[in-house]
C-alpha cells in the first residue's frame, strides 16, 4: 500500500520547503485513503483510535524526513511516507503503541537499507507490517474485520480503488491478482473440501482491498514489464495459496514479502546482464 | 569525506537502526509482568495467597456436558454447542453459609446445588429440592439468584436455550418453578441474565439479553443463515427483555418501551450506578460487535451512551461484565474480556476507567488494560473482580480457553478465513469449513492479576497454583469457609467443575457486609458500599449478576491489607436511603438491615 514509496534520489527529492506538500498526482492515493479511513472509522469503528494511526503516520513521515535528509541533503517527498504511515496504521491491530512507532519505522529505514542498483526491494509497509506479523505474533495482529454488514460500502472500496489505480495505470496488476486468487480459492476449495465461499470469504473484507489496489500496484516496488508484473501477481497469488494450504493467517504478506523481491532482484540482475550488450 | 563513503556510512547506520528496531519488536513482544510459572511453596510469602483446587475433597464431583444441535450444524458443533458451564453464588437456604447452583447443558442432563455442610464438604440437593433435572426443554446456559418476591430466599432464574424458567424458593426446603405465571417469554436463546430493581421500587426487575434470536429453535433447524452477519458489526441476535416486576409474582416485559431494543449477540451484562444517578445502569458485552452501556433515566428509560462514554466505539468479541474499584477512589470500572490468540487476533481485553473529570452525564472511559496489564488473556471468558490476598486492593481472576479438542491443532486458521467474510457468507453456516476434530484456543493457561494498587497488575496464576487448562467459562468468588478469605469456583465446557480454596498469609485483615433490604429489594442488589480506611476508600455494589454466566456471593467481601482499623462505612441502599457505620469491627462479617 505505498504507491511511490521509495527513497528519493537527489534528483527527483524536492528541496525548497513550498515544495515539501506540493499537490501532485502523488496525493491522490493518500488522500483517497484518508477519506476511506476516516469515512470507515466514523462509520464502523474501524480504528480502535485515532492516537494509533497518528503515531505511525508521524513516525513514518519524521523517519522519512530525518533519514532523507542526512542521506542525500534535501528534504524529501512526503507523500510515500504519508502513505506508508496510514498503511501501518490501519493494518496492524495491536492494544499497544509501540507496534505502530516501530512499523513505521522499520517500514521507511528498509527503503533506505535493503536496496540493489539504486532500487528498493521491498514495498515498504510490506516490510514493516510483515516484519512485526512474524516477530511480535502476541502483540500484533492484522486488520481482519468488515465494512459493516451491507453491501454498499464494500462496493465503494472497490469502485474507488479500481478508479485509482485505473487513473494511475496499474489496474491490469490489481485485476490479475483477485483473477488469481479466485481461481487459487478454487484450488484450495478442492484441495481441502472447505465450502469455496469460505476460501474466498477474505477477499470481500477491507484488508484485502487495501493490499490489491495499494501494495501491490507500488510502483517502486514492482517489475517493468506490464506482462510481468501480471506474472508477478499471479506469482504472488500462486505463493499465497500454498501458505494458505499450509494455514498460514498472514498469507497475502508473506507472499508478497518473498516474491515482490524476489522479482525485484532477478530484473535487476537481468537488466545488468544486458546492459553491457546495448 | 566523499560522498560515497558519507552514503555507505549512512548506510551501515541505517542498517543499524533497522536492526535495533526488529530487535526491538522481539524484545517487546512479550506478555505482561508475570510471576514465574511453576508453582511455588512459598505463594503465600511472596503473594499473600494461595490456592489449591479441592473440588473433590469437599465433595463437588461434576463433569460439564455440552449440548448436541441439528445436525446441520455437525462441522461447526463444538464451537456452536460452546457455551452452558455456569455457576452462581447464594445462600439459599439462609444458615450463613455459601452454596452455589452448577449449570449442565446435555439435553435431559442434570444441574447441581451444592449446600455448604460448614464443614468444607458439599452435598448437592438439587434433585430433593427440584433444581436438577431442568433440561428438557431446552439447556441451561446460566442462573442468578434474587430474592424477587421479598420472602426472605433467594429464588432462581435460570436462562437457557430454550424456554427460561423462574424458580420460587420455598423457605429453603424446596423450589417450584412459576415462569409460566410470572410471565416469562416462551423462548430464548440467552446467555446472560442480572437482577436489579431499575425502576427503585423495592421488587427486584430482571434483565435477560438473547444471543442467537430467539426465533431459532437450535435442535430444529429451518434455514442455516442462523449465523452473526459480521464478525465485528453484527445485529442479527436475539432481543433483550426487561422483565419489570409487578410485585404480586408477575412481570412485564418493558424492554423495548424504555429503549433497550437492540439485537447485539449479548454475552455478558452487568448493572451498577455507573453514572451516580441512583438508578442501575446496564453495561452489555456483545460478541462480534460493539458493547453497551445503557444509562438509566430516572427508572423510567434507558438512553444508549456507548459512543459517547467510549466503550462502544470499537467492535470486538465481548464475553464478560463485571465492575470493581481498581484504584481504590470511590469509582467502578468495567473489565470486558475479549479474544486475543497470538500470530492471529489480538483484540486484547478492555478496562475501561472512569475519566478523573467524569461525572453523571459527563462520564467518559478510557481503556487502561494495556497499560495495567490486564489485557492478554488468551479467548478470554468469565472475570471477576475480588481482593484475593486481602491486601486492600481488587485483583482480577480470569479464566479462558474456546474448544480443547485434538492437542497441538487449530482451527484458527479456517476461523480467521470466515470471519472476515461479508455477511452474505459468514451468516450461513453452512458456508463454515469444519472444524474436523481440531482445538480452537484450547488448553489455556488461566490468569490470575494481582493489583498492587499503583496501577500495575502481575500475572501470578501458575505461582499461586491456578494451574489448570480447561475450557472455563464461569467464574465466581465467595466465602465458602467463612473465614474471610475469597475462594474462587470455576465453571469448564465439557469439563469438570473446579473449586480452589484459597488460604491467605496471617495478618491481612478483612471485613465483609451481608446487607438485606427493607424499603429496598430484600436481597439488597443495587446498595453500595463505600469502605474508608487508611485514607482510601473502597466502592462496592451488590450485585445480581456478573462475569460471564455467573453470580458471585452478595456478601461484600474488602481485604485491608495490615490495616487494623476501618474508619467508617456509608452505605447508600438502593431506596436512595443513606447509612454511615462509624469504625466497624474488622475481621468480621456484618449483618445489615437497612434502616426503616
Amino acid at each position: 500500500m505505498s504507491r511511490g514509496t521509495t527513497a528519493l534520489s537527489p534528483a527527483d527529492a524536492p528541496s525548497s520547503p513550498r515544495s515539501l506538500l506540493a499537490l501532485d498526482s502523488r496525493f491522490l492515493g493518500p488522500i483517497l485513503i484518508t477519506g476511506i479511513l476516516v469515512a470507515a472509522h466514523l462509520s464502523f469503528g474501524i480504528l480502535e483510535g485515532y492516537e494509533r494511526t497518528g503515531v505511525a503516520i508521524a513516525t513514518a513521515i519524521v523517519a522519512e524526513m530525518a533519514l532523507g535528509r542526512l542521506t542525500y541533503r534535501k528534504w524529501p517527498h512526503l507523500a510515500s511516507a504519508y502513505i506508508t504511515g496510514i498503511s501501518v496504521g490501519i493494518l496492524l491491530r495491536s492494544p499497544f503503541l509501540w507496534p505502530y512507532a516501530f512499523g513505521s519505522l522499520i517500514s521507511i529505514a528498509s527503503k533506505y537499507v535493503l536496496r540493489v542498483k539504486g532500487r528498493h526491494l521491498w514495498n515498504p509497509s510490506n516490510f514493516g507490517v510483515s516484519a512485526e506479523l512474524f516477530l511480535a505474533p502476541a502483540t500484533v495482529s492484522l486488520l481482519s474485520i468488515q465494512w459493516g454488514n451491507t453491501l454498499w460500502p464494500m462496493a465503494v472500496i472497490w469502485l474507488l480503488g479500481a478508479a485509482i489505480v485505473w487513473r494511475v495505470g496499474r489496474l491490469h496488476i490489481s485485476a490479475t491478482y483477485v483473477a488469481s486468487f479466485l481461481l487459487f480459492s478454487v484450488v484450495r476449495s478442492a484441495v481441502t473440501g472447505n465450502p469455496w465461499l469460505a476460501n474466498m470469504a477474505p477477499i470481500t473484507g477491507p484488508m484485502y482491498q487495501l493490499f490489491i489496489f495499494f501494495m501491490v500496484t507500488d510502483p517502486k516496488t514492482t517489475v517493468h514489464p506490464r506482462w510481468a508484473q501480471c506474472l508477478v501477481v499471479f506469482l504472488v497469488a500462486f505463493v499465497e495459496m500454498l501458505l494458505r494450504l499450509a494455514e498460514v493467517v498472514h498469507a497475502p504478506f508473506y507472499a508478497l514479502f518473498v516474491v515482490g523481491p524476489s522479482a525485484m532482484v532477478l530484473e535487476t540482475w537481468l537488466e545488468s546482464r544486458a546492459a553491457p550488450r546495448r | 569525506m566523499t560522498d560515497a563513503v558519507r552514503l555507505r556510512a549512512l548506510r551501515l547506520a541505517w542498517a543499524g537502526l533497522l536492526l535495533a528496531s526488529l530487535a526491538a519488536v522481539v524484545a517487546l513482544n512479550r506478555p505482561a509482568a508475570t510471576g514465574g510459572d511453576s508453582p511455588a511453596s512459598d505463594a503465600r510469602d511472596r503473594y499473600g495467597f494461595a490456592l489449591e483446587e479441592a473440588a473433590a475433597r469437599a465433595g463437588v464431583e461434576f463433569l460439564h456436558q455440552g449440548p448436541t444441535f441439528d445436525r446441520q450444524l455437525d462441522h461447526i458443533m463444538p464451537q456452536v454447542a460452546s457455551m452452558g458451564a455456569a455457576v452462581a453464588v447464594a445462600d439459599f437456604n439462609r444458615d450463613g453459609w455459601q452454596d452455589f447452583y452448577v449449570t449442565n447443558s446435555a439435553e435431559g442432563s442434570l444441574n447441581r446445588l451444592y449446600r455448604n455442610g460448614g464443614d468444607g464438604t458439599f452435598r448437592d440437593v438439587a434433585g430433593e429440592l427440584a433444581l436438577a433435572d431442568v433440561n428438557r426443554i431446552g439447556v441451561s446456559m446460566g442462573a442468578v439468584w434474587g430474592d424477587y418476591d421479598n420472602d426472605g430466599y433467594e429464588d432462581l432464574f435460570l436462562y437457557k436455550y430454550g424456554r427460561p424458567e423462574l424458580f420460587h424458593n420455598d423457605g429453603g426446603r424446596g423450589f417450584t418453578p412459576v415462569g409460566e405465571r410470572a410471565g416469562l417469554p416462551r423462548w430464548v436463546n440467552a446467555n446472560s441474565a442480572v437482577w436489579l430493581d431499575y425502576d427503585r421500587d423495592g421488587w427486584l426487575d430482571l434483565f435477560l439479553a438473547g444471543y442467537w434470536p430467539e426465533e431459532v429453535d437450535l435442535w430444529h433447524l429451518k434455514t442455516t443463515r442462523i449465523m452473526p452477519e459480521s464478525f465485528e458489526y453484527a445485529e442479527n441476535g436475539g432481543r433483550n427483555y426487561l422483565l419489570r416486576n409487578r410485585g404480586d409474582g408477575t412481570f412485564d416485559e418493558t424492554a423495548t418501551a424504555v429503549g433497550l431494543d437492540s439485537r447485539r449477540w449479548t454475552l455478558a451484562v452487568a448493572a451498577a450506578d455507573l453514572m451516580g444517578t441512583g438508578y442501575p445502569d446496564l453495561f452489555l458485552a456483545n460478541d462480534y460487535g460493539a458493547s453497551e452501556l445503557y444509562a438509566n433515566r430516572g427508572g423510567k428509560r434507558y438512553v444508549d451512551v456507548s459512543r459517547e462514554t467510549g466503550v462502544g466505539r470499537t467492535p470486538k468479541s465481548g464475553m464478560n461484565a463485571a465492575f470493581g474499584d481498581v484504584f481504590n477512589d470511590g469509582r467502578l470500572s468495567i473489565y470486558k474480556t475479549n479474544i486475543s490468540e497470538p500470530g492471529v487476533l489480538v483484540q486484547a481485553n478492555d478496562l475501561w476507567v472512569p475519566k478523573p473529570a467524569g461525572a453523571g452525564a459527563g462520564l467518559e472511559y478510557e481503556n487502561l488494560a494495556s497499560s495495567l496489564g490486564v489485557d492478554l488473556g488468551g479467548w478470554s471468558w468469565g472475570a471477576q473482580f475480588g481482593d484475593l490476598n486481602n491486601d486492600g486492593t481488587l485483583d482480577i481472576y480470569l479464566v479462558n480457553g474456546y474448544v480443547s479438542a485434538a492437542d497441538r491443532t487449530s482451527y484458527w486458521y479456517d476461523f480467521s478465513e470466515i470471519a472476515v467474510g461479508h455477511s452474505a457468507i459468514i451468516a450461513d453456516a453452512r458456508n463454515w469449513p469444519a472444524m474436523k476434530g481440531r482445538s480452537l484456543s484450547g488448553y489455556q493457561r488461566k490468569r490470575v492479576w494481582l493489583n498492587d494498587g499503583l496501577g500495575r497488575f502481575t500475572e501470578v496464576a501458575q505461582v499461586v497454583g491456578a494451574t489448570d487448562v480447561h475450557d472455563g467459562r464461569a467464574v465466581a468468588l465467595a466465602d465458602l469457609s467463612n473465614t474471610g478469605v475469597l475462594d474462587v469456583l470455576v465453571a469448564n465446557q465439557r469439563g469438570p467443575f473446579l473449586l480452589y480454596r484459597n488460604t491467605v498469609r496471617p495478618g491481612r485483615h478483612w471485613i465483609a457486609f451481608e446487607l438485606e433490604g427493607s424499603a429496598s429489594n430484600r436481597s439488597a442488589i443495587g446498595a453500595r458500599v463505600e469502605l474508608h480506611w487508611n485514607g482510601k476508600v473502597q466502592l462496592q455494589e451488590v450485585s445480581g449478576g456478573s462475569g460471564f454466566s455467573a453470580q458471585n456471593q452478595r456478601r461484600l467481601h474488602y481485604g485491608l491489607g495490615s490495616s487494623e482499623q476501618v474508619d467508617r462505612v456509608v452505605i447508600r441502599w438502593p431506596s436512595g436511603r443513606r447509612q454511615t457505620m462509624e469504625a466497624p469491627q474488622i475481621d468480621a462479617l456484618h449483618n445489615i438491615t437497612e434502616p426503616r
